[in-house]
């Protein structure tokens, strides 16, 4: 809208009347609005009236007349604000279309069911109070805005009117400081107005763009919704990025490792029945023990890309395994409640965050024992790892944490790091089950 | 001739180790490639020996652990090896609990490639021993409060070997001791483990028995 203000043919577009009608349409909601606002907030109202009549007859208002007063507005405001602000708000959002090409969606969540549940989810969030907000400004801004400007299109059709307002009338009238008694006189005012006439459409267009632009500040979501599918996207990429790593995993197990043991096995085959000494017997030995470490490289790159024991047998033996190679001991708790295996990609997350966890307490924290808590109750999954090393893990020093936690919040969970210097050092993180 | 039924999914695979059970004058009565041809080849032949992978079709879990602990409950006295891609701790000893740990073997499934072990480790296993992973047994080793924590580094490691399925003979040979020191060792392992004193030559199998069912 306020681009089009600035195109040339704007004159002859349909953007003026749209400004018009959107205009006109304000007025006719403004009003009730006002009414009903100023209901709604009458013990302020009264309040500033006694206090700028009171100022002038010299006397002042009272504490307890002005806590009631306060009290009594706040309560109204509060219980019946929400109730006048939210079809308001649903009705100038609609209304928005006129003006603004843009869609416009409402801040508020999805309501839980039941009645009250409703009424506690609307009155606590930001986005209903927002739309009160909207509300006062349509009760008591709007129709000051719209005033001045309805007052300047007056005074410009009074100015091409004046030729006869003069002619008709043996009177002389007032155009602001000047005044004119015949029509001759009155002519170059007219002229005047004409010339001001093509400025109307653009104050129309531009009053009805800063009320577009209030409005859509307040009654918008303010970009969670572009927020929302940003994170759904990434839990969908994140999704898309373990099957892929699945595939890759399966493929590598399935070929290339596959292959790599038989051939293995033929070259250990072969050893044997060459005799000690022969030509043939050092490459062929060179060749056997390349391949074994071949497979121990193998190995260890799938089990990186996607550990098979993990997809195979769930988290516990996984984490188990893990613990296993652990340079530092580790002992390992499952509490119940993961006798159901987690979705896959909180598996896979929890099994990186342990993972990751065991490697930092290996490599920088010192520690002589880990704790491992794995556990599933009130909708999360939770993994813990603790050691008794000296702590004072950074997650700006590039050990590996801001990683782990980009990977869990982007299945909507969080990670805790507690790591005091001197130990002991806590990694937490938690992860909705559902989501 | 010792007669084995071997399961492995992948076709190259199997085909290279019954070509080494050959070579080492094993009988292959049957190569199958899942757990259910696995229990219907041992159901219709005689079989001395079962030599089968843990993953395995359809589900591509533990299908051939429980193939061989339902086939070991039903024959006794049938050796079974398992070959696992990963160390797990219960599939170890979920085997070993099955038949009294006689006649048993885990190993990880990389270790066929040294093909003159792992044919001493079937033999071990049809002559009656155990062998477990030394993997598994160094990392059963490292674990916190282990059972073990009592026993001097000499005696884990001696422990280690019996778990392997080594003779007394073959663990004096390894560590440049006397046979006598290793029956020595053993001696104090079985009293520290708290493994009575019997005529059962089966008390070596209790020793490693009892710290894998301690650890998991």
């Amino acid at each position: 809208m306020l681009g089009s203000l600035r195109r040339r043919g704007f004159l002859l577009s349909a953007w003026p009347w749209r400004s018009l009608a959107y205009l006109a349409g304000t007025a006719v909601i403004a009003t009730p609005v006002s009414i009903a606002m100023a209901c709604v907030t009458l013990p302020w109202l009264a309040l500033l009236g006694w206090a700028v009549s009171g100022h002038e007859r010299g006397t002042s208002v009272t504490v307890p007349e002005l806590v009631a007063a306060v009290l009594v507005g706040a309560v109204l405001v509060t219980t019946l604000g929400p109730a006048l602000a939210m079809p308001l708000a649903a009705l100038e959002r609609r209304r928005l279309a006129l003006i603004d090409a843009r869609p416009i969606s409402s801040g508020h969540r999805p309501p839980p069911p039941g009645l009250a549940a409703w009424l506690r989810a609307r009155y606590t969030e930001p986005a209903t109070w927002r739309e009160v907000a909207y509300a006062a400004f349509m009760a008591f801004v709007v129709p000051v805005g719209y005033g001045i400007a309805a007052l300047a299109v007056f005074l410009d059709l009074v100015l091409i009117a004046s030729p006869w307002l003069a002619g008709d009338s043996a009177n002389e009238i007032s155009l602001g400081p000047a005044r004119v008694i015949t029509a001759g006189q009155a002519a170059p005012y007219a002229i005047a107005g004409v010339v001001l006439l093509p400025l109307v459409p653009y104050l129309f267009g531009l009053l009805a763009s800063a009320h577009g632009a209030v409005a859509r500040a307040l009654l918008g979501d303010a970009g969670h919704a572009a927020l929302r599918e940003v994170s759904r996207s990434r839990a969908r990429l994140v999704d898309a990025f373990e099957a892929e790593r699945r595939r890759i995993e399966r493929d590598l197990h399935d070929g290339a490792q596959h292959r790599l043991t038989s051939l293995t096995l033929q070259l250990g085959m072969a050893r044997l029945d060459l005799p000690e000494g022969s030509a043939a017997a050092g490459p062929l030995a060179t060749a056997h023990d390349q391949a074994k470490e071949l497979m121990v490289v193998l190995r260890d790159l799938i089990h990186g890309i996607h550990p098979q024991v993990l997809s195979d047998l769930g988290l516990p033996a996984a984490i188990r395994e893990l613990t296993g190679r652990s340079p530092v001991p580790v002992t390992l708790t499952v509490q119940s409640g993961l006798d159901q295996r987690p979705p896959e990609r909180l598996e896979s997350v929890a099994y990186f965050v342990v993972s990751e966890a065991l490697t930092n307490v290996t490599r920088h924290a010192g520690a002589a024992h880990a704790q491992v808590d794995l556990s599933g109750t009130g909708g999360l999954l939770v993994v813990e790892v603790r050691d008794d090393g000296h702590g004072g893990a950074d997650p700006d020093a590039g050990s590996g944490l801001t990683g782990l936690a980009d990977r869990v919040a982007a299945v909507g969970g969080r990670l805790l790091l507690a790591s005091p210097t001197g130990g002991p050092t806590l990694v937490r993180a938690e992860l909705p089950w559902n989501r | 001739m010792t007669r084995v039924v071997l399961a492995e999914d992948g076709v190259l695979l199997r085909e290279g180790l019954a070509g080494v059970l050959a070579r080492f004058g094993f009988e292959v009565v049957a190569a199958v490639g899942d757990a259910g041809a696995l229990i219907d080849a041992v159901r219709t032949g005689e079989t001395d020996l079962v030599v089968t992978d843990i993953r395995m079709p359809p589900g591509f879990s533990d299908e051939g652990l429980r193939a061989a602990v339902e086939l070991r409950d039903r024959h006794p006295g049938l050796a079974v090896v398992v070959l696992s891609q990963y160390i797990q701790y219960e599939y170890a000893s979920a085997l070993l609990d099955s038949g009294g740990g006689r006649s048993v073997g885990y190993l990880l499934k990389d270790r066929v490639v040294d093909v003159a072990d792992f044919v001493t480790a079937l033999r071990t296993v049809v002559g009656g021993g155990t062998v477990v992973d030394h993997e598994v047994v160094r990392q059963l080793l490292r674990r916190p409060r282990d059972p073990l924590a009592t026993l001097s580094a000499r005696e884990r490691e001696v422990l280690a070997l019996v778990a392997e399925g080594h003779s007394n003979a073959a663990i004096a040979r390894r560590l440049f001791v006397t046979e006598a020191a290793v029956v020595k060792h053993v001696g104090n392992i079985l009293a520290k483990l708290g493994i009575p004193p019997t005529e059962d030559a089966n008390r070596r199998v209790l020793a490693v028995l009892a710290y894998l069912r301690a650890t998991v």
